[in-house]
Formats: structure tokens, C-alpha cells, sequence
């Protein structure tokens, strides 16, 4: 069968880096292709190739059999081409209706012609099983909504290709599962998916085939049905993968953090910490799971100084802890790994010898009075580059020019070398290429087999499971419920991120 | 390692050189248009700047208080903190180093010299510590009251100078400087100069090192620059930000002050009333220029300070107006801030590369 579209020997070059080097690929009318790969393979740039973003210096884009170039967005667009991004692109105060007509309004003299609009939106819900408010504002609807609404937005334009790019990231497994019975209902219209992503167990449930990309190349497509996760692994990183994390049974110790009743605001001044208590034992892991935006970043904001709560109290070993100062905390031996190391666990115009003593650097060896102590920070950082594998030229290199795998290995490699007692991890792999995450885990792993007690929060369901002994699901500030990691599976825990209790 | 740093560098230097280039080459072009001849005009500029050693000390004399005001500005940038109000915070030292200088006679130099230049580093951080507690504590903004502190600091200083210490004669000034809190000039030391060059040059190039040491060496330069950079790294290491806040506008605006006590004390031995072309305003130039370190600091000073003393000369002897050293130091302060916008664009670019 002729394929609806081929991009052929694509070839985008930047200056110092060839972002794509001879990329194929191909797609069929209805079928949901995978494109998948790390961070840096190159996913972004062909899809933006595509989408008319970037002109490549080589290839070929064939689109129904006829050759073409395409020079701007506006031009794919009307070709039939839609992309979703991973930030939506909605305006918050808009209603549904309207977010899907900017830009191409139906008009009435210069009147928009409000009524055909909301016909108009309302019959593409229909027949594509899309079900939305159309009247509903965006910023009062949930984030699976919106994400309709952006699919919709694509099919209102005439799409007949429709790029999602992590289109998952965002929502409860709920969601996924509802969002990949509207992709199927699309294919089975007729319509063409390309499907970012590099969550390899969704790759195998939904697409129908994946091509596999690694610096800037085609590794291969793969039909789904003929390979497994495993491979798949395998193609992306170029060599063989731990999929799984082993770890041993827990050897759990006395307790080390008592939260107690800890309620907080965010930065709106909104309660978004609700009555929260939980305990962590020595050599224990207990996640924390939930949809985004749930509390969490408040709660681990509280928990290392970075926010104070409005009530309720926290023991570290049994010493009270609460509202003392970031400082004080980290002293106290507690390893902190924040959610957003751009803006928090690193200063990325600072070196790596700079950044390795970030937060403990009025300390000794590192200081001797107000002075520092250059060359015990340099071996400092020496150490930690070797012992944590940090992949650089050197230490004297800015955080901002290394991979995020990397930076986030400087990250792990101060908290975990202050001693801690206890760790709090949010989000450690987050954007994070598939062989840091397996040295990350077993970082985290080998802490807790040391008798540390471990907090973890992540959006990785996965993640979630495969590492925690406990785990804690929060919703709307409040923790639902805690379960044994045994007892605990995607489905139940899906259901307690949505609020729904026993 | 080594060569890689000296390499960046390097790098690094090639900016403010290119923009001087391409500053002069503008700069040729305008004189063409206006009839003269360029390569005399640049001549002239050069003769004036360095021609002799009388030239020469005048050209550092004319750097001296821009090293100051450029290093005040550094550092409260280097805090993330953008100290408009160096001129302000300069003349309240000017004032202060003044007062004390005129008074308590009696008192040996090793006392009353340092006594001085203490009380003028105290006024200006005094000054810069307002703006600096109010953006620490309340988050107003630096930029705006350190403008209107400016505007304070005139009105006051006018008053005090052309009423309350005013010394008898023409022009509005204070209080001749005592000999014990004079800072000793070049042309006293030696009988051939009569050039004003102070020992307040060699202050200035020692302060360039203390204040490396402080911002490279130690743990409050390494809090500094982390609040500079990244406010909320800087938390998470446990970093007090609005503490450090304070504590950059205050030694920034110390530093303006010292500029006003090398102009008192050395210069002009006495507070003159317009004794400013606006050496504050010039030290966010020669900061730009020098990239926010003391080291190019110093040579963006005497960059600034060479044009000003050679622009003089060259209107004096070639018929190209003086207003053109207004334009060379435009033109080259647009193509080093260009540079950042371009460097901007680029380093935008890489970071969506990242995310490909």
C-alpha cells in the first residue's frame, strides 16, 4: 500500500550538531506509528521538519504521493497536517469552543458566527467520539480534557495526519486508557497518528508500528507486533537494558520521618497540603503517587525547609524538625533531589565543582571560615565525577553544557554523598535518557539496601511500582490511601490518583 | 584544563576588542562625513590620551573613579541586582569624605586619612542599603529606587555644598581637605608632574583584587553569585537571599562611595559641587564592558578614561567635535550589548536542541 506519507534521507544540521542524519520514515493511512527514542535522538527536529518549523538541508517529504517542501506550519497545517504539543497551546480563559475556532473563525460580516461555531464543534465531537463541554472554560477543565480539546483543534483544521508529541505525560492512567480508545476510533476514521513517546510498554499497546531513533538516526521500524519492549530498549540505548529494578526484600529499621498532620498553601496563597501523615522506616522506599499538581511539589517543599506548612508536625528520628530552615534541614542529613533541576538543584552558569558543594558549601572541608577551600572542592568534584559517572571533559564545565542525565547526576551524587538519613526524591528521572535511569534507580536502590529511608515522588506509575516497598497516593492534597507495594497494582492505584476510595 | 580556560578566555576578550574595532570603524566613518580627516582625529586621540607621561596620568586620574562606580555595579549584578543609583550613592561618599576631611584637625594621617574613606564607604552603603532592604523585604524594585535615591542625593548635596559647607568664593564648594586626609598625588611625589593622578588609582586597582577574592574565593561571593543566577537554587542551598540582597547593595554602594573619597580626598581635594560628568552612569558602561569582572573592569575603565582625556585633545587640535567620543563610547557599548543578544539567541537556540 502507498504510504500517505515519506520523509526520506532527512538532514537537519545546527551548528555542531546534526540533528537528524539521513532520517527515514513512513506512514500509513490509518495506522498509529511510535516514534520513539531519548531525549536528543532527534523526535523534536523531524517533527518539526514536518510540521515546517525547520527547512532540512537534505531529503525528501512526499505527502500523498506528490513531493514537496514545506516552509511554515501554517502551510502543513492546511496540507492536513496537526501537531499536539506537550504544553498545550490554549488559552486559559477561553471557552472550549472558541480555543478550537482561533484562527480560523467561521464569520458572519466581521461578526464570528458564534452559532455555527458551537455546531460546528459540537458535531466534530460526535463523530469522533471527542466528548467535551463546548461551552466550558479551558481553565476550568481537566487536563485529559484539554488535551481533547487540542486534538480537536487539529481536526477542525482538516488534519489528517496528527502528531502527539508525550501526549501521556500528563494524565492518570484513566485518562491514557480513554485517550487510546479515541486514537483507535481516529485510525478507524481514517486518520493517520504519529505517536511520540519513549514509554515503551505504551508503544506496545498501541501503535501499530514504531520507528526507533537514536542521535539523529534511524535505528529501524518495527512492526509491534514482531519485537518486544526489550528490543525496543535495545534499538534506542544501543546496548542491553534493565528493564526491571531488582531489589531485595526490605530490611526495615526504626523510623525515620514522621510527618504528622502537615497541611500547607502554594504560592497562590490556596491550600493544596491537606492533614497529611505518613511514616518512612529505615531501609524503606515509600512513593508517593498522583497526577501532577496534586500537592506533592508543597508537601516536599515543606518537608526540606523550602515552605513552611500552616499546620501539623514533622520528626526527623524523632527530633521535631518543622519550620526549620532549609539549611538546618539539609544538616540534619536529609538528601534532597527537587523535581526541577534547572531551577533548583543546580545553577546552571555555576561549574560542576561549583554546583557539587551547593548547599553544604559553608561547610568543612569545603569552607575554612568565610574562606573557601578550593582544592578540596575540586576533589570533591573529582570524586564525584568518577564515582557517579558523570560523563564531562572536565570539571571546570558549566551544568547548563551537559545532558540532562548528567546534570542529574551531579544532583544525585551531592545529596547522596552529604550521609544522608533520609532521601527525598521527586521526580528523579524525570527527562532523563533510558541508561541514567537505570543507574539512577539503582542509586536509589542501594541507599535503602544501606538503611536509609527513602521518599520518593514521581508521575511514572512505573517507576512508582517498581521501586517503593509503600506506596502513598495523594489526591487534591490528601493522601488517599497507603498500600503494600504488593498489593498494589496500575489499576487500583489509577483509581485512587482519580479520588475514587474503596 | 588549563588551555581549555585560557581558550574561553581568550574567546571572551575577543568581544570587547571587536566591539572597540568596530566602535572606531563607525567612528571613522562619522568623522569622514563630517569633513576631517580620520587617521589624524585618532591620532590626536591617542596623543591626548597617552602622549606623555602627564597625558598618561591624567588618562588613569580620569579612570580612577570608574574603576570604582564600574565594580559597584558589577557586584550588585553579579547578586542579580541592577545598582542604578551608584552616582547617588558616590556622591553621598563624596560628601561624607568631605566633612570628615575638613574637620577633626589635629588628628595624624594613618588615622584621619582612613577615617575619611571609612565614613565615605559607610554614607554610600548607607544609601545603597535602603533600596536594598526595600527589595529584599517588600520586592520593589532596585532600579526604580535606586533612580529616586539619586534624585535625593543631588537635591541634598546641592544644599549642603552651595549653603550649609559652602567655602567662601565663586563656585560652590566645601572646605578645602585637611593635609592629614589628602590622598598623596603623583605631582607632589615627583616636581616634573603636575598631573592630579592620586594614590586613590593604586586604592582602586587593589580594591579590584579584594573584590575578586571576595566574589571567587569565599563563601559570601559564592551566595552572591548563587542569588545572582538562580534565586531559587540559591534557596534550596540554603542560601538567605534577601540577607545577600542587602549585603550586595551595601558593598556596591560602599564602593560608590569610595569613588567620591578618591575625588575629594585626591582629585580635587574638596567637595565641588559638579564634580560628576556622571562617573556612575559611565561605571554601568565600564561594567557592561568589562563583562562584570574586576580585571576587565580595569580595562574598560581606562578604555573610558583614555577617550574622555584624548577626545578633549582632539577637539582641541583637529576641528572633530568632542560630542564624537560620546558616539565612539555608544556605538561600542551597543555592539558588546549586541553581542548578548546574539549570544542570547544562541544559547535559545541549544536549549531547544536539548529538547529534541
Amino acid at each position: 500500500m502507498q504510504p500517505i506519507l515519506t520523509m526520506e534521507n532527512i538532514t537537519k544540521r545546527f551548528p555542531g550538531v546534526i540533528a537528524n542524519d539521513g532520517v527515514n520514515f513512513d506512514l500509513q493511512a490509518g495506522e498509529i506509528h511510535a516514534l520513539v527514542g531519548e531525549n536528543g535522538a532527534g523526535k523534536s527536529t523531524l517533527m518539526n521538519v514536518l510540521f515546517g518549523l525547520y527547512q532540512p538541508e537534505e531529503g525528501k517529504i512526499a505527502y500523498k504521493g506528490e513531493e514537496l517542501i514545506i516552509n511554515e506550519p501554517t502551510q502543513a497545517i492546511k496540507l492536513g497536517i496537526g501537531m499536539v504539543h506537550q504544553h498545550f497551546k490554549l488559552v486559559q480563559p477561553l471557552t472550549v469552543t472558541e480555543n478550537i475556532i482561533l484562527g480560523s473563525e467561521p464569520t458572519l460580516g466581521i461578526k464570528i458566527n458564534k452559532e455555527k461555531a458551537l455546531k460546528d464543534v459540537d458535531e466534530l465531537s460526535k463523530k469522533y467520539g471527542l466528548i467535551i463541554d463546548p461551552k466550558a472554560k479551558i481553565e476550568n477543565i481537566t487536563v485529559g480534557m484539554q488535551q481533547r480539546v487540542e486534538i480537536l483543534k487539529t481536526l477542525y483544521r482538516g488534519a489528517d495526519i496528527i502528531i502527539l508529541d508525550e501526549p501521556t505525560a500528563v494524565l492518570t492512567p484513566q485518562e491514557v486508557k480513554e485517550l487510546f480508545a479515541i486514537l483507535k476510533g481516529l485510525t478507524d476514521q481514517g486518520k493517520s497518528i504519529i505517536f511520540i513517546t519513549h514509554k515503551l510498554n505504551e508503544v506496545m499497546e498501541i501503535a501499530d508500528r514504531a520507528t526507533v531513533m537514536r542521535r539523529g538516526k534511524t535505528i529501524g521500524t518495527v512492526s509491534t507486533k514482531e519485537t518486544s519492549p526489550t528490543q525496543l530498549a535495545e534499538m534506542m540505548v544501543g546496548r542491553q537494558v534493565l528493564l526491571r529494578v531488582e531489589k531485595q526484600e526490605a530490611k526495615l529499621g526504626k523510623e525515620v520521618l514522621k510527618v504528622e498532620g502537615v497541611s500547607g498553601n502554594d504560592d497562590r496563597n490556596l491550600q493544596v497540603v491537606d492533614n497529611v501523615s505518613l511514616s518512612i522506616r529505615a531501609g524503606e522506599i515509600l512513593g508517593i503517587a498522583g497526577v501532577e499538581g496534586n500537592g506533592q511539589s508543597e508537601l516536599i517543599e515543606i518537608l526540606t525547609g523550602l515552605r513552611k506548612p500552616t499546620s501539623g508536625d514533622i520528626y526527623l528520628n524523632d527530633k521535631k524538625i518543622t519550620g526549620l530552615t532549609a539549611r538546618e534541614i539539609k544538616n540534619s542529613h536529609v538528601g534532597y533531589i527537587p523535581e526541577d533541576r534547572h531551577k533548583r538543584g543546580l545553577i546552571l552558569d555555576f561549574s560542576i565543582s561549583e554546583n557539587a558543594i551547593l548547599g553544604i558549601h559553608q561547610r568543612k572541608p569545603f569552607a575554612k571560615g568565610m574562606q573557601l577551600n578550593l582544592s578540596e572542592i575540586k576533589k570533591h568534584a573529582d570524586n564525584l565525577i568518577e564515582k557517579y559517572d558523570i560523563r564531562t571533559p572536565n570539571r571546570e564545565v558549566h551544568a547548563r553544557n551537559l545532558s540532562g542525565g548528567n546534570q542529574q547526576k551531579i544532583i544525585i551524587a551531592r545529596e547522596l554523598e552529604i550521609d544522608p538519613v533520609l532521601i527525598i526524591a521527586s521526580q528523579p528521572t524525570r527527562g532523563v535518557d533510558i541508561g541514567a535511569i537505570e543507574f539512577i534507580h539503582k542509586q536509589i536502590i542501594e541507599a535503602r539496601d544501606e538503611g536509609k529511608a527513602v521518599l520518593l515522588v514521581s508521575a511514572e506509575l512505573q517507576e512508582i511500582l517498581s521501586l517503593s516497598d509503600r506506596i502513598a497516593v495523594i489526591y487534591e492534597g490528601e493522601i488517599v490511601d497507603i498500600i503494600d507495594a504488593k498489593e498494589a497494582t496500575e489499576e487500583k492505584l489509577g483509581l485512587l490518583m482519580a479520588g475514587v476510595r474503596n | 584544563m588549563k588551555r581549555q580556560k585560557l581558550y574561553d578566555n581568550l574567546r571572551e576578550l575577543m568581544i570587547p576588542l571587536g566591539a572597540i574595532t568596530l566602535g572606531l570603524l563607525v567612528g571613522a566613518v562619522i568623522i569622514l562625513m563630517t569633513g576631517a580627516n580620520p587617521i589624524e582625529a585618532y591620532k590626536a586621540l591617542f596623543i591626548g590620551a597617552f602622549g606623555d607621561v602627564n597625558k598618561f596620568a591624567n588618562t588613569l586620574a580620569r579612570s580612577t573613579p570608574l574603576i570604582f562606580t564600574g565594580l559597584a555595579v558589577a557586584f550588585a549584578f553579579r547578586c542579580g541586582l541592577f545598582n542604578i543609583g551608584v552616582e547617588g550613592q558616590m556622591f553621598v561618599g563624596a560628601l561624607a569624605a568631605a566633612y570628615v576631611g575638613a574637620n577633626f584637625e589635629g588628628l595624624p594621617k594613618i588615622i584621619h586619612l582612613p577615617m575619611a574613606i571609612l565614613a565615605a564607604m559607610i554614607a554610600g552603603g548607607f544609601w545603597a542599603a535602603i533600596p536594598g532592604i526595600l527589595k529584599a523585604k517588600r520586592g520593589v524594585h532596585e532600579v526604580i529606587n535606586t533612580i529616586m535615591m539619586n534624585f535625593i542625593a543631588y537635591a541634598f548635596i546641592g544644599y549642603m555644598v552651595s549653603d550649609v559647607l559652602r567655602a567662601p568664593g565663586q563656585t560652590p564648594r566645601t572646605v578645602g581637605v585637611l593635609p592629614s586626609a589628602q590622598l598623596v598625588r603623583l605631582g607632589e611625589l615627583v616636581g616634573w608632574s603636575t598631573s592630579r593622578l592620586s594614590i586613590g588609582f593604586l586604592i582602586g586597582l587593589l580594591v579590584c583584587g579584594i573584590i575578586y577574592y571576595l566574589l571567587w574565593k569565599t563563601t559570601i561571593g559564592y551566595e552572591v553569585r548563587s542569588v545572582g543566577l538562580s534565586p531559587m537554587a540559591a534557596e534550596y542551598g540554603g542560601v538567605n537571599s534577601s540577607q545577600k540582597i542587602i549585603l550586595a547593595m551595601i558593598i556596591s554602594g560602599a564602593l560608590g562611595g569610595l569613588a567620591g573619597a578618591e575625588r575629594v580626598l585626591g582629585f580635587d581635594r574638596a567637595l565641588i559641587l559638579g564634580f560628576s560628568p556622571g562617573f556612575g552612569f559611565e561605571g554601568i558602561a565600564v561594567a557592561l564592558l568589562g563583562k562584570n569582572h574586576p580585571l576587565g573592569i580595569i580595562f574598560g575603565a581606562l578604555l573610558f578614561g583614555a577617550l574622555s582625556n584624548g577626545g578633549a585633545w582632539m577637539n582641541f587640535t583637529t576641528n572633530v567635535p568632542v560630542d564624537l567620543i560620546v558616539v565612539l563610547q555608544a556605538v561600542i557599548i551597543f555592539f558588546v550589548a549586541a553581542d548578548q543578544i546574539i549570544r542570547r539567541i544562541f544559547s535559545k537556540n541549544k536549549k531547544e536542541w536539548g529538547a529534541v
